[in-house]
């Protein structure tokens, strides 16, 4: 690992004015993807600047009837809430399909939004990467591409969002809340603030520099079945191959997210409205344009097949 | 009150590769060259670890882990992965599991830490180390402590209502069933492959149903 300095910022205005300052500072939370990657050099910030102290972790309800979660309540927090399990469950069953209990005690909000790639040459320093090194190749273009993704990709890059809970957040229209190193707040939908990787696929996100994700808003709740179908390598603590967040409702309408497909949360509303007619239907144009390879090709058809279960159940 | 200094970190980006994958290497990794330790002064870290307060001078880099084994000799706490993948460093912080490998010991200022060291002794053991001795629960041991740490804290967490992957009416109060229990231990792994006997173990102390 690198050299860093160590700070903790007292509150949010003056974390995100101290890494805007300086070159080479990141915020940490949890600390479980960030040291994972620095302990590999694949990321070497010379300053961190520990957000814990900021009192973000609480979960409050918004005078709309939705709920405002802080960046830094945890995974396991989260899934515990007796509202999400209530009222969004697609979120409590995204959260707990992901890593493990320890992790989860430690992965925050925020965090969890913004872990990287999980694309084993994004890992492995040896290797070309666009994403670790601006302009350097891909590796993953010619080489082991089972799990990465079939939709969004360009020929730069053709990594995936890796997280699970920001499926369920994309399906749940949620928004992300922050404050910019000026002082001034913004406010993110999740259908924009993760991006696809085009010619710049070292950019995860639409964040500036310094800019500190305070919250995520969900709207009124909607209603419906929830589902979140994870298919895996094994049955617990792996990575999703392909991922179905849906909030389906009697009459067969709904919402659909894919997980483990692109580089974001992919969901297409043209695709979802689609459902009263069959998975077949929604994946068709969920995943129109796709140029899958020949290695992760069988995720499109994993896709509908998990649509199908989900939808099956919900008829049950 | 331990302070013991900190040795120099001389490792080489080569050893750095090599952690990310033991089993690609077309290019070699040396073109960075051995990392430049920048001159950055250690700093004050005070812990409760095992109910005793300690105080110590780190670098910044110290994970817990390290912090627990290397500067506190409390070598019951495993390094297995050092990158939260197998469980072995599990410990609880203020009261919950977590990886210590995944978190520095600066993040940890004043908190409180359990380690199997905190957990009973060979005297006098905690319920659960005691079921593992019992069951089998172990073959080589290595992932054991992690195991026990996990196992006391999963049967907490159902007692809790924190909600798990198999859990089925999300609403409804947790079950303490083996299921629930094999879906949260998901986070350790045994390479011996005691995984039954370690669900025999937590189900002796948790009190199943089936
Ligand atoms: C073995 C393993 C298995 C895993 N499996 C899964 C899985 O199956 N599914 C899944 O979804 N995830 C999985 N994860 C990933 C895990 O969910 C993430 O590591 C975790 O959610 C990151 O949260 P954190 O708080 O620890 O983030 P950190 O590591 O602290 O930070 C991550 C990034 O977010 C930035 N950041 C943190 N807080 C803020 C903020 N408030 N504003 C702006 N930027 C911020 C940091 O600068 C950093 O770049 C796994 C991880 C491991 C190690
Ligand atoms: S797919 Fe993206 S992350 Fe993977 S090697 Fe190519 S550029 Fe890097």
């Amino acid at each position: 690992m690198k050299a860093f300095t160590y700070e903790r910022a007292k509150s949010p205005a003056e974390a995100a004015a101290a890494v805007a300052g300086r070159e080479g500072a990141k915020f940490i939370a949890g600390g479980t993807n960030l040291l994972d990657l620095m302990k590999l050099e694949i990321e070497a910030p010379t300053h961190l600047v520990d957000v814990q102290d900021l009192a973000l972790d609480k979960i409050e309800e918004t005078n709309d009837g939705g709920l405002r979660i802080g960046a830094l309540v945890t995974n396991t927090a989260l899934a515990a809430h007796p509202k999400v399990r209530k009222d969004y469950a697609v979120l409590t069953r995204a959260i707990v399909a992901g890593a493990s209990g320890q992790l989860r005690n430690k992965a925050t909000t925020a965090g969890n939004l913004l872990q990287r790639t999980r694309c084993p040459y994004f890992y492995d320093p040896n290797m070309p990467c666009n994403k670790r090194v601006p302009n350097s190749g891909c590796a993953a273009a010619e080489g082991f591409s089972r799990q990465l993704a079939v939709v969004g990709t360009s020929d730069k890059c053709i990594a995936t969002y890796p997280g699970d809970m920001a499926i369920a957040m994309r399906v749940l229209d949620a928004v992300v809340e922050t404050v910019l190193p000026d002082g001034k707040t913004r406010t993110i939908p999740m259908a924009e603030f993760h991006r696809l990787p085009g010619d710049k696929p070292w950019l995860d996100n639409t964040l500036g520099k310094g800019e500190l994700i305070v919250s995520v808003r969900l709207p009124a709740p909607v209603g419906g079945q929830h589902f979140y179908h994870k298919v895996r390598d094994r049955r617990s603590y792996a990575f999703a191959l392909v991922s179905v967040a849906a909030i389906l409702n009697d009459d067969g309408s709904g919402r659909v997210a894919f997980g483990g497909v692109a580089h974001k949360p992919w969901r297409v509303e043209a695709a979802e409205a689609l459902l009263p007619q069959g998975a077949g239907a929604v994946v068709a144009k969920a995943f129109e344009g796709a140029s899958p390879t020949e290695h992760n090709k069988y995720k499109i058809t994993l896709a509908e097949r998990t649509l199908a279960g989900v939808i099956a159940e919900a008829r049950s | 009150m331990p302070s013991i200094p900190t040795p120099p970190i001389t490792r080489r980006g080569v050893l750095v590769a090599g952690a990310a994958s033991a089993a690609v290497t077309t290019v070699p990794a040396a073109a960075q060259g051995p990392a430049k330790a920048a001159k950055i002064a250690p700093v004050p870290v005070k812990l409760v670890v095992n109910g005793k307060e300690v105080e110590l001078e780190l670098d910044t880099r110290t994970t817990l882990l390290d912090t627990l084994r290397e500067h506190l000799k409390l070598t019951g706490t495993k390094k297995g992965c050092d990158h939260g993948q197998c469980g072995a460093c599990t410990v609880m912080v203020n009261g919950t599991r977590v990886n210590s490998c995944l978190t520095l010991a600066v993040m940890h200022q004043g908190d409180e830490v359990a380690t199997i060291e905190g957990l009973g002794t060979a005297d006098d053991m905690h319920p659960m180390q005691e079921a593992f001795v019992k069951h089998d629960g172990y073959q080589c041991g290595y992932c054991t402590p992690g195991q026990i740490c996990s196992a006391v804290a999963v049967l907490k967490e159902i007692e809790a209502g924190v909600p798990s992957h198999v859990t089925g009416d999300l609403t409804a109060p947790m079950a303490m069933t083996r299921a629930e229990m094999t879906e949260r231990m998901s986070g350790n792994i045994c390479r011996c492959g005691a995984y039954s006997n370690i669900f025999d173990a937590m189900s002796e102390v948790g009190g199943a149903k089936a």
